[in-house]
């Protein structure tokens, strides 16, 4: 297959970006996104130009690491699956393909399409956890928790941070991203103590980080690489007015 | 060198409890006097990290990732062992002991094992009070799978994303850490150097990988959890930026490198499909509980799986094991597929490949059965090879996963260089010649949780610490020596990309040092590594420039400590006149195909120590004792 790419370049986080073209020929419909990138690169590399940098690590949708614009798409023209295992066969033979960085005030870009998604560390330290020092812990089968509750808490939890969620929503929003972990700490009975202080908490860092509000588009979930649900945010809704009134 | 393993004295049961009696303890007052630096931040180093901030320590974290969640534990996928015998079924924490030591070949340190067993079940209480959402039963109480090849079920398991919510759960402690003030995190750095100060290691150098910037960490005890460094062979399970650079620095800054040459080989990944492939993806080995594996009885044989009758197949594991069948060790399964491929059975387009097949589990069990237990692993196959495996077999070959070998620490978890500490898959330690499925994670967690916390204040409370800041010499000196590197790299302007040559040595190492080797194999490889590494010096192309983000850099830097490590790694391969564990050499082994150890002879640790550039390393043993599991050899028929 062949394609002709816009790829989004761009030297650091002070310069100014713009669109460059590259023509790429022999990709295999087999090829993951990824793959045919390195193709690119190894092309650039060869001709001794800067690669094209993105981020990327497992290579199998678990790290979160990857995260594309693609073609106007959070992770590309597939549902539920990550840029990383995007395979090349989704896309026509000949055709234009445009990559940016995810774009959000809240996601600097560092160089090319590696944005700092630090802004979600800042949330999940303001309060994203149960604190339990090591040790402390009873046994473990103390404390039964409904399969349903648990295994609504783990569909939250896949949450793989990766951002698309942001990326796709016009105002920027890290709604789901967020609900996702209070809602999965919210399910279960050890997430009970901290509840109220960790959805306020959470909140108040969101908005200081410069994600937009929630506008219920809920393009994030269609977007989600994890399918991760809309539901979330309206428990975490739920939480956090229950954290003002009581 | 003498090596002391400084295993406590008394019976085995008592050991750890003795030791942490009898080791000294700093003043919970004085704790925040002391700054300890941990590299990585897995399951080993944020469990670490997290643990030791609570403590009261200072704590300067790093890794390579923008933010600790990212580390390759993330993709572990199976499970985690705990003897809590939840269902009855006979485990103790004598038997996850007795399983370790006789999986890993009888390779490993029993003190440690019967540690490690011991603190699992800790493990378990952590992570379910931190809010990890393991598998439930309908009662609400905990679920437990059977896995890798262990007879009862003692395995816990989020879904098929085990690694991922351990590690959440403890990137979840860590992040309170950080907010809390006692863990400073520094992401997307590159430990590039060790920093030793009067024989004590005191610091590291790393690399800022967006600015480029070298810089220098203080500390009075450095931690390296930094993982495997499978990479060496290009194609792995691996994630792209797992890498050996972190250990390999402190190797040749002294460090003993243990046992380099225990790789384990997975049996269940998905076949190499073509050139451009840029990693192997595994899929659980939960799918063997359920999946037949076979290949056609005739060599060559091309048709479409569905027309090849029953009785015109082979499910040799099966045959050859008929008491755990599909069941058998990782290392065993592996082999065997391997064997199966080379004799002309294999199939697919490469005929590298086995078939892995569901068919009768979802004749007996109907397609929406296997759909809830491995969908997302069906999808991911679907995904990749665009094959619908409810209706066809899956296909799957062996693939670089694990390395057993590692930095050599004693019992503390220290290495040859005081203050310098290794868990996780960094270290040699537990696993022996075979890693059994789901026990890195747990080794991973009990390193950082309930062990470093112990031992690490006995070495502080022990030692003096002269004052040190970023100013002294050695960090000036060692950023010199990084300096240069780099920019000789950069300067070489050659044909060839760093993944090309990776790609290379990769090959050379599956083809001679993986699953099955040979004396005349291995000394071959001895010869073409030192070629490559050359040619790599004469050859890369790394563009861009040194002050800035760069990819292509990052990974020729790498890239340079895999042609040192592969060296070392066949060096001790071809030194091991045995077979064991994922060690097959071919020319120990039984009638049937077995592999054949010689504990007269190499009943030990094979410790490497660094001579300098161009030298041959020094070997170092370890003897190992076994008193309370009998080594035998391994049946699983
Ligand atoms: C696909 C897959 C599935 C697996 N499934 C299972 C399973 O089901 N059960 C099981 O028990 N085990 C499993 N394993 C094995 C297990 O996941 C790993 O052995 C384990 O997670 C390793 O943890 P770690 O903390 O030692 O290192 P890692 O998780 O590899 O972490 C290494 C850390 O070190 C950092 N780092 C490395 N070098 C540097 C450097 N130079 N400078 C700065 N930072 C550095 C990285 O950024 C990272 O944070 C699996 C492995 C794979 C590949
Ligand atoms: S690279 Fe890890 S999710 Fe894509």
């Amino acid at each position: 297959m062949n394609f002709k790419l816009k790829i989004w370049r761009q030297y650091d986080r002070n310069s100014k970006g713009k669109f460059a073209v590259y023509n790429v020929t022999d990709i295999s419909p087999d090829m993951s996104f990824l793959e045919m990138l390195d193709a690119v690169n190894r092309n650039l590399a060869k001709k001794s130009e800067d690669v094209i940098a993105f981020d990327h690590d497992c290579r199998e949708g678990i790290c979160g690491s990857c995260g594309l614009y693609i073609d106007g798409r959070a992770h590309g023209p597939q549902r539920g699956v990550t840029t990383c295992e995007l395979r090349m066969r989704h896309f026509k033979d000949g055709g234009t393909i445009i990559v940016e960085p995810w774009h959000s005030k809240a996601f600097p870009v560092i160089k090319d399409l590696v944005v700092d998604r630090t802004a979600f560390e800042r949330i999940i330290q303001a309060g994203g956890y149960i604190s339990v020092d090591t040790g402390s812990a009873p046994e473990a089968s103390s404390l039964p928790v409904p399969k349903a509750n648990a295994e609504e808490a783990m569909d939250a939890a896949a949450c793989i941070g990766c951002g698309a969620c942001v990326a796709a929503c016009k105002n920027s929003s890290a709604m789901l991203f967020m609900s996702a972990k209070v809602s999965q700490l919210a399910l279960l009975p050890q997430g009970d103590p901290e509840r109220k202080r960790r959805v306020q908490k959470m909140v108040e860092t969101m908005d200081r980080e410069g994600f937009g509000l929630c506008s219920n588009t809920y393009a994030c979930e269609q977007e989600c690489p994890k399918k991760i649900s809309v539901s979330h945010i309206a428990r975490m809704n739920r939480e956090f007015i229950r954290a003002k009134l009581f | 060198m003498v090596l002391n393993s400084k295993i406590p004295e008394g019976p085995i049961q008592q050991k750890w409890d003795n030791h942490r009696f009898n080791i000294k303890l700093v003043n919970a007052a004085n704790k925040r006097k002391y700054t300890v630096i941990v590299v990585g931040t897995g399951l080993a180093g944020s469990s670490a990290a997290a643990s030791l901030a609570e403590l009261g320590y200072n704590v300067i974290s790093l890794c390579y990732h923008e933010s600790p969640r990212r580390a390759h534990s993330i993709a572990a996928q199976g499970g985690i062992n705990a003897p809590k015998n939840y269902k009855n079924d006979g485990d103790s924490i004598w038997r996850l002991f007795y399983d370790t030591v006789k999986g890993g070949d009888y390779r490993a340190r029993e003190a440690n094992v019967y540690r490690l067993a011991q603190v699992s079940g800790n493990i378990i209480d952590q992570c379910v009070a931190q809010g990890v959402p393991f598998g439930r039963e309908y009662g609400g109480l905990l679920g437990n799978r059977s896995f890798g090849g262990a007879q009862v079920s003692r395995t816990f398991y989020a879904r098929g994303q085990t690694g991922q919510q351990l590690l959440l759960g403890a990137y979840g402690a860590f992040s309170r850490q950080i907010n809390s003030g006692r863990i400073k995190f520094y992401g997307r750095r590159e430990m590039l150097d060790l920093i030793l100060i009067e024989n004590q290691a005191r610091g590291i150098v790393a690399r800022n990988l967006e600015t480029g910037a070298l810089e220098s960490y203080v500390a009075d005890a450095v931690i390296l959890a930094t993982g495997g460094y499978g990479n060496t062979f290009y194609l792995a399970t691996m994630a792209k930026y797992s890498n050996a650079t972190a250990i390999w620095k402190a190797h040749k800054k002294g460090a003993l490198f243990g046992n380099p040459c225990f790789t384990q080989i997975h049996p269940t990944c998905i076949p190499l499909s073509s050139d451009y492939q840029s990693k192997l993806t595994l899929m659980s080995e939960s799918l063997r509980n359920d999946g037949r594996i076979w290949v056609p009885k005739k060599s060559g044989d091309v048709r479409n799986p569905k027309d090849i009758p029953e009785d015109e197949r082979d499910y040799y594991l099966e045959r050859m094991y008929p008491s755990f069948g599909n069941l058998v060790p990782r290392d065993v399964a592996s082999r065997r597929a391997k064997e199966m491929c080379d004799k002309g059975f294999g199939v697919g387009s490469t005929g590298l490949a086995v078939y892995l097949d569901f068919a009768d589990t979802i004749n007996r069990n109907g397609k929406p059965w296997v759909e809830e237990k491995y969908g997302n692993l069906f999808d991911m196959y679907h995904e990749i090879t665009a094959e619908n495996a409810y209706q066809t077999p899956m296909r799957i070959y062996p693939a670089v996963h694990y390395t057993m070998g590692g930095l050599w620490v004693d019992y503390n978890l220290m290495t040859t260089i005081p203050g310098l500490y290794t868990l996780g898959e960094a270290n040699f330690s537990d696993h022996g010649a075979n890693r059994l499925g789901a026990s890195a994670l747990m080794q991973g967690l009990a390193d950082g949780y309930f062990i470093i916390p112990y031992t690490i204040g006995d070495y502080l409370a022990s030692n003096k610490f002269p004052a040190v800041k970023t100013d002294h010499i050695s960090f000036k000196e060692s950023g010199k020596k990084i300096d240069e590197t780099i920019n000789q790299l950069l300067s070489i302007k050659g044909k060839r990309t760093v993944d090309e040559l990776h790609k290379r040595l990769g090959k050379v190492m599956y083809d001679y040092c993986g699953m099955a080797r040979n004396e005349a194999g291995l000394k071959k490889a001895l010869e073409l590594i030192p070629q490559l590494r050359e040619e790599f010096y004469k050859d890369v192309i790394v563009p861009g420039t040194a002050d800035s983000f760069n990819p292509e850099l990052e990974k020729a830097v790498r890239a340079l400590d895999y042609f040192e490590i592969a060296e070392l790694m066949v060096t001790d391969a071809l030194h091991r006149e045995e077979s064991c564990g994922g060690h097959l050499r071919e020319e120990y082994q039984t009638e049937d195909g077995e592999a054949k150890r010689n504990d007269d002879k190499y009943s030990y640790v094979a410790a490497w120590e660094y001579k300098g550039n161009g030298l041959k390393w020094d070997l170092n043993k370890e003897p190992l004792t076994f008193e309370y599991v009998k080594p035998s050899t391994r049946s699983y028929k």
